[in-house]
């Protein structure tokens, strides 16, 4: 994990300082609100529906137990006992006050955390793959270049007033974990015909009113010049983007706008001049990123022993083997495994956590994974590198917490945004929906037979929810006043992204339930073999759908 | 006289503010692009600026230019930051001057793109804004004021 030394911790604490003197200057009068919105929002701090909302960096989803607990003081002293993993691997505070907001600052830059550039137009948090480093499938781990771009991005002079927020997601493995198609940039570590590890560039991808699969910019790039020609990328879309209409404010209408051709073109011309500049990575900068993600302390263990005492310890208790089986996954390591905590439990808004969580996450950690913790896209933890031995203690003490729900990437495994009970933004309530879903379908054979199953769920265009990814995406919507869902089918955020396509005229919140059994319905009595719902939704397309769905009752 | 900010104190500004309604060019007056680009001896001549005025046409001639004035009719739009980083770049080292809307929050920002004066639109908070410069006395990226990114001073 990343420490700050001397330089980013007076980067950090300055921030703090300005912003106290800033909310000082607002609280007397000498900002407007239009004035300090930008500044507040640059630092984390929304003024929601009921009560401002501080959303906390977790750059690349990185967490240590000391930074647990803090979160869980955090959380006790100024909110209301519990935290909220977002979809940018980030943590919100639902109930801070703003008067307090540079003390909690203050609290998080004690242990190397802020706040810096988790909302507002300028460059978000860059995200990642939520097991970089201990998947069996990566090429490279991404954390290291993650790290040089939080650095880059950070307060970065010329872009804190761009046209709208951008953000930026790393990958190192062919299997895209961290949706970069998706993204404003999206970077994939590639290797080129020689092996050489370089990084693909793509550019202009985004959720929101206009979903766009983002388009290839430069197919390999020598990794010096990253950031330089990010920079570049940055500058064409500060200097070009729309600033009249925020709706076509992204970067990917930019690119529709002038062409992906043109676009290039752009960004090249631009890069000429910072080219081989000072701002071009060095070896050692590489190098020195790398140091501080290499290898914990990993024992020499007997996989295949391991495994028969798991499998074994699996048949003696089916409750746990079929935790194991659902939500661990296999690590490169012989004999550990990536465990995924989920933050799903019906009876809970989807990615909340507790104090108390957090404090049992902060010591699991220190006892059974090297002290780290990750949180993920997908609203959950992860303790990345559990030794299979180990896993049966890990998990009964998990259960006894209420976080050891076996649903890892099934149907009730829901993303939902904060929606209309937190988000003055909201068309529609969200918790309610991914609630009233979980509990209609709770019984985990039935979940299972569904096979894998992404559901997402939105409060309003803007897409926090990546509604448009899930392979089914619900979106909260207005009509006349009134709030309604309207369903979308074949999202994928995976490698082979797609979009998903909108079923037909919204539903109520009522019958929503009712919906998704309809579909789920559809797709088991169309599904071929072992097919996913994806695949059987790409096979058979929507119409199958439609007409189960709006089927008249005889 | 107007004031701003300027060598880390708050001055009377000597020259006279853009007109765009005036015809022609007059001595000690900042002009706006088209005025400037009409005007066939540019010596001397300062210009201003506005946002989607990117600066390239300037750059055959920013030897004989002693002033570009970047305005900011709004805060929030920061397109201004990459017009004055590119003059920089481009070698201009005559007075680089932020005016209009700008927050005191935002003069690190501009002095690191490469701005030298600063002339806020709200002179009450002039002070405040000098102040303001010295928020930050450490940065990552490589800029104007100071060429070398952190990662190639970092001891
Ligand atoms: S998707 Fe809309 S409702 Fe949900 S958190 Fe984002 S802005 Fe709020």
């Amino acid at each position: 994990m990343y420490l700050y030394d001397e330089y980013d911790q007076r980067i950090v604490d300055q921030r703090v300082t300005q912003f106290r003197g800033q909310t000082e200057r607002f609280l007397a009068g000498q900002l407007t609100e239009a004035e300090f919105l930008p500044l507040r929002l640059q630092n984390g701090l929304y003024i929601q529906r009921l009560a401002p909302m501080l959303r906390i960096a977790v750059p690349y989803g990185l967490l240590d137990s000391g930074k647990l607990r803090k979160l869980a003081h955090i959380t006790r002293v100024y909110d209301k006992g519990y935290a909220h993993v977002s979809t940018r691997q980030n943590i919100q505070l639902n109930w801070p006050r703003l008067e307090e907001v540079p003390d909690i600052l203050a609290e998080l830059a004690s242990v190397q955390m802020h706040a810096i550039q988790t909302s507002g137009n300028c460059i978000r948090n860059t995200t990642t793959d939520q097991y970089a480093g201990v998947a069996t499938d990566e090429l490279e781990d991404p954390r290291p270049y993650c790290e040089i771009i939080r650095q880059w991005s950070t307060l970065h002079p010329e872009f804190a007033f761009l046209p709208r927020k951008f953000k930026i997601a790393v990958c190192g493995t062919s299997a895209d974990r961290a949706a970069i198609y998706a993204h404003d940039i999206g970077v994939e570590l590639v290797a080129d015909d020689g092996g050489r590890m370089g990084c693909k560039i793509l550019a202009g991808g985004g959720l929101g009113r206009t979903p766009v699969i983002g388009a290839v910019i430069c197919e390999w790039l020598d990794k010096k010049h990253l950031l330089t020609y990010l920079e570049a990328i940055l500058r064409v879309y500060n200097k070009n983007g729309r600033r009249d209409n925020k709706f076509k404010a992204r970067i990917k209408i930019l690119v529709k706008a002038m062409g992906v051709d043109a676009f290039r073109e752009a960004v090249e011309q631009e890069w000429e001049a910072l080219r081989d500049g000072p701002g071009t990575l060095t070896d050692a900068e590489i190098e020195r990123a790398k140091s501080f993600f290499t290898d914990p302390p990993y024992l020499v263990l007997d996989d295949d022993a391991v495994g028969a005492e798991l499998r074994a310890q699996g048949e003696a208790d089916p409750i746990f083997g079929n935790w194991v089986r659902r939500n661990t996954l296999a690590h490169r390591v012989p004999g550990y495994r990536i465990v995924n905590i989920s933050l799903k439990a019906t009876g809970f808004a989807p990615g909340d956590i507790t104090d108390t969580q957090l404090e049992l996450m902060a010591e699991l950690a220190d006892e059974y994974s090297f002290g780290e913790v990750r949180t993920t896209h997908q609203q959950n933890l992860v303790l990345a590198d559990v030794q299979a031995g180990k896993l049966y203690t890990l998990w009964q003490r998990l259960q006894a917490a209420g976080l050891a729900t076996p649903n890892h990437g099934y149907l009730t495994d829901i993303i939902c945004c904060p929606g209309g009970d937190y988000c003055s933004l909201a068309n529609a309530k969200s918790i309610p929906v991914a609630e009233a879903i979980q509990s209609r379908f709770d019984d985990l054979d039935y979940l299972y037979d569904l096979g894998p199953l992404e559901l997402n769920i939105s409060g309003c265009m803007n897409a926090c929810g990546h509604h448009h990814i899930g392979h089914i995406g619900i979106l909260g919507v207005d009509k006349k006043g009134q709030e309604f869902y309207q369903v979308c089918l074949g999202g994928s955020q995976a490698k082979d992204a797609s979009i998903g396509k909108i079923l037909g005229p919204s539903f109520s919140q009522e019958d929503m339930p009712e919906i998704i059994e309809r579909i789920l319905q559809t797709y088991l009595e169309l599904r071929e073999d072992e097919e996913i719902f994806l695949d059987t939704f790409r096979r058979v397309g929507i119409e199958p759908f439609k007409e189960r769905v709006y089927a008249k009752a005889d | 006289m107007p004031k701003l900010i300027k060598h880390g104190e708050i001055l009377e500004d000597d020259w006279l503010p853009a007109e765009p309604d005036a015809g022609s060019a007059s001595a000690g007056r900042i002009l706006t692009l088209e005025q400037w680009s009409e005007v066939a001896d540019k010596r001397g001549l300062a210009v201003q600026l506005e946002p989607g005025q990117a600066p390239s046409p300037l750059f055959d001639f920013l030897a004989d230019i002693p002033l570009v004035a970047i305005h900011f009719p709004l805060f929030t739009d920061g397109r201004g930051f990459s017009y004055g980083r590119e003059l920089r770049e481009h070698g201009f080292t005559g007075e680089l001057r932020a005016c209009g809307h700008i927050l005191p929050d935002q003069m690190t920002y501009l002095r690191r793109c490469g701005f030298d004066a600063f002339q806020l639109a709200d002179e009450s908070r002039l002070e405040t804004a000098l102040a303001s410069l010295a928020d930050f006395d450490e940065y990552y990226q490589a800029s104007i004021d100071q060429p070398l990114p952190l990662f190639r001073r970092r001891r």
